[in-house]
C-alpha cells in the first residue's frame, strides 16, 4: 500500500479551486480565438475578444476570471493500493474551504431551502472511484450556476431513436439561449440510467475541448449536433451569430431494454476544471 | 449598423435618456450602478409591498445585477461580471415602477418585464458575462448601502466610469436577442 496524506490532499485541492478560478486552460482559450476568428457577427467577435482579454487579465493578475467561482465539484479517482491517514472526504472539504477563503473566490453555497450560505463554499460534490494503482488522480471543476442551470435531462422512449436524442440536445441550448453565457461547451450523456446519464454528461464537460470520442458513430454525432447548434443563431452572449457552442462531448452507456436517457449540462466559456496527481 | 453605435450614458436617466438608446447600442456608463440580485430583490419587495421606501432613490437609476467575489486587499473590488437576469424577472415589474430606468444583467427576460419596460419607459442592458476581471476594472469605488450580512448579495452603491454594456432592450419594444439570432439562424 502507498500512503497519500490527508494534509497533501488538502493543499492541492485548495491549489487547485484557486488555479481553475484564475487559469483557464489553453484548449478552451484557443477554441474561442478561433471563434473569434471565425464569427462573422461585429457584436458577437467583439464579445469574444473581450472574453480571451478578460482570461488574460485574470491569469495575469492572479484574479476569478468569473465572479460565480462556483460549486465545486471533485473527481477523485483512489488506486486501490492507496492508503490515507485519515478521511478523504473531509481532506477535501477542507481544502475548498481554505481554497475559496486564500484565493479571495465567492462562497456561493447554501442551503436549497432556506438559502442560508455555508460561508466557505462547502459541502463540495464529491464523485470518487476505486481505479487500479496506487494513485490518487484529482479533477476539480468550479461550476458556475448560470450554465448549470440551464442543463436539461429527459427519460425518452426508445422508439424515439438518435434523431429524439438530437432533437432534445439542440432543444435544451435553444431554451437556453443567451443564459449560459455562450459559447458553450455541450455536455451530453446517452444511456445508462436516470443518475448515470447526468454523471455522464458532466464528464463529458471535463474532456479536453474539441477532443473527439473515440468511438467514430459518436465522433460524427458531436460534429453533427455541433453543426446543428451554430446553426440556431445565437452566437456569443446570446446577441446573434455564428458561434453558439465550442464543442459538443458525447459519453454513451448501456441503458434498460425500456429507457433512452439523456442528459445535457451546459457549460459557459469559462470552462473551468483542473487535474493532478497524488 | 447598430451594434457599432458607441454612446455614453450617466444616470439619473430620463424618459429623453432612455428613448435616445436603441437595442444594439454599446453604451459605456459613468456614475453610479446599485448592485441587487435575488435575496436583496426579495427584500426589496417586502419594503414596498410595507410601503416602505428602497434603501436607495430608484428614481432614474440602474440597477447592476451582481454578486462579486470577495475584494483582495488594497483592491477596488473582485470580479465583478453580470449574473443571469432571469431570476430577477418576477421582482422587476414592480421595481420598475418605482421610477427606475433600467437593469443590467445577461441572458434573456420574460414577456411580463418586457411589457414593463415599455409601460415605464426602462432599459435592459446586457454586460458580457463572464468578463468579470474586465468589468471589475471600470469600478472606481464600492460601498455597502444595505443587507451587509448578505455577503455577496448586499447592496452596493458603485461608482464607475465607461462601464462598457450593450442595450437589449429598448423602451419602444426591441430585442437584440430576437433580431440577432433571426439574423445568424439557418434551418
Amino acid at each position: 500500500m502507498r500512503k497519500v496524506s490527508t494534509s497533501d490532499i488538502t493543499a492541492k485541492v485548495s491549489e487547485l479551486c484557486i488555479e481553475a478560478a484564475c487559469n483557464l486552460g489553453t484548449d478552451v482559450i484557443d477554441a474561442i480565438k478561433s471563434a473569434e476568428e471565425r464569427e462573422e457577427s461585429v457584436l458577437g467577435k467583439d464579445v469574444l475578444g473581450q472574453l480571451v482579454y478578460n482570461f488574460e487579465l485574470a491569469n495575469k493578475e492572479h484574479r476569478p476570471m468569473c465572479q460565480d467561482t462556483g460549486i465545486t465539484i471533485v473527481y477523485a479517482e483512489v488506486g486501490r493500493e492507496v492508503e490515507f491517514d485519515g478521511s478523504l472526504d473531509e481532506a477535501i472539504h477542507e481544502g475548498v474551504r481554505q481554497g475559496y477563503d486564500k484565493g479571495y473566490l465567492r462562497k456561493s453555497v447554501c442551503d436549497p431551502l432556506s438559502r442560508v450560505n455555508t460561508t466557505d463554499n462547502t459541502p463540495a460534490i464529491i464523485h470518487t472511484t476505486i481505479v487500479e494503482g496506487d494513485k490518487l488522480n484529482l479533477t476539480i471543476a468550479t461550476k458556475g450556476a448560470g450554465s448549470e442551470n440551464m442543463s436539461g435531462l429527459a427519460m425518452l422512449k426508445p422508439s424515439q431513436g438518435v434523431e429524439g436524442v438530437k432533437d432534445f440536445i439542440i432543444q435544451v441550448v435553444k431554451d437556453a439561449g443567451g443564459n449560459p453565457c455562450p459559447p458553450v461547451v455541450v455536455g451530453v450523456g446517452i444511456g445508462g440510467s436516470f443518475e448515470k446519464c447526468a454523471m455522464l454528461s458532466k464528464k463529458a464537460i471535463m474532456r479536453t475541448v474539441g477532443e473527439a470520442n473515440a468511438d467514430p458513430e459518436i465522433a460524427a454525432l458531436e460534429t453533427e449536433l455541433l453543426l446543428s447548434i451554430n446553426n440556431l443563431g445565437i452566437g456569443p452572449m446570446g446577441f446573434g451569430g455564428m458561434i453558439t457552442a465550442l464543442a459538443v462531448h458525447i459519453e454513451k452507456h448501456p441503458c434498460h431494454i425500456a429507457s433512452l436517457p439523456v442528459a445535457v449540462n451546459m457549460q459557459c466559456h469559462a470552462d473551468r476544471h483542473k487535474h493532478a496527481v497524488l | 449598423m447598430a451594434e457599432q453605435v458607441q454612446k455614453r450614458i450617466t444616470p439619473p436617466l430620463t424618459d429623453a435618456d432612455v428613448e435616445a438608446l436603441s437595442a444594439g447600442d454599446k453604451v459605456l456608463i459613468t456614475g453610479v450602478l446599485y448592485t441587487a440580485r435575488d435575496s436583496a430583490h426579495k427584500k426589496f419587495i417586502e419594503l414596498l409591498e410595507a410601503g416602505k421606501e428602497l434603501p436607495f432613490d430608484p428614481k432614474g437609476q440602474l440597477i447592476y445585477y451582481v454578486g462579486p467575489t470577495p475584494t483582495k486587499p488594497g483592491e477596488i473590488i473582485g470580479s465583478a461580471g453580470p449574473t443571469t437576469s432571469g431570476r430577477m424577472d418576477a421582482f422587476t415589474p414592480a421595481i420598475l415602477a418605482t421610477g427606475l430606468k433600467g437593469t443590467i444583467g445577461k441572458g434573456q427576460r420574460s414577456p411580463e418585464v418586457l411589457e414593463s419596460m415599455k409601460e415605464h419607459k426602462a432599459l435592459y442592458l446586457a454586460a458580457v458575462g463572464g468578463a468579470a476581471a474586465l468589468i471589475a476594472q471600470s469600478i472606481k469605488k464600492v460601498e455597502i448601502i444595505a443587507y451587509e450580512e448578505l455577503g455577496t448579495e448586499a447592496v452596493r452603491r458603485l461608482e464607475v466610469v465607461d462601464f462598457p454594456a450593450i442595450v437589449v432592450n429598448d423602451s419602444k419594444g426591441n430585442d437584440l436577442f430576437a433580431e440577432g439570432v433571426a439574423k445568424y439562424r439557418k434551418e
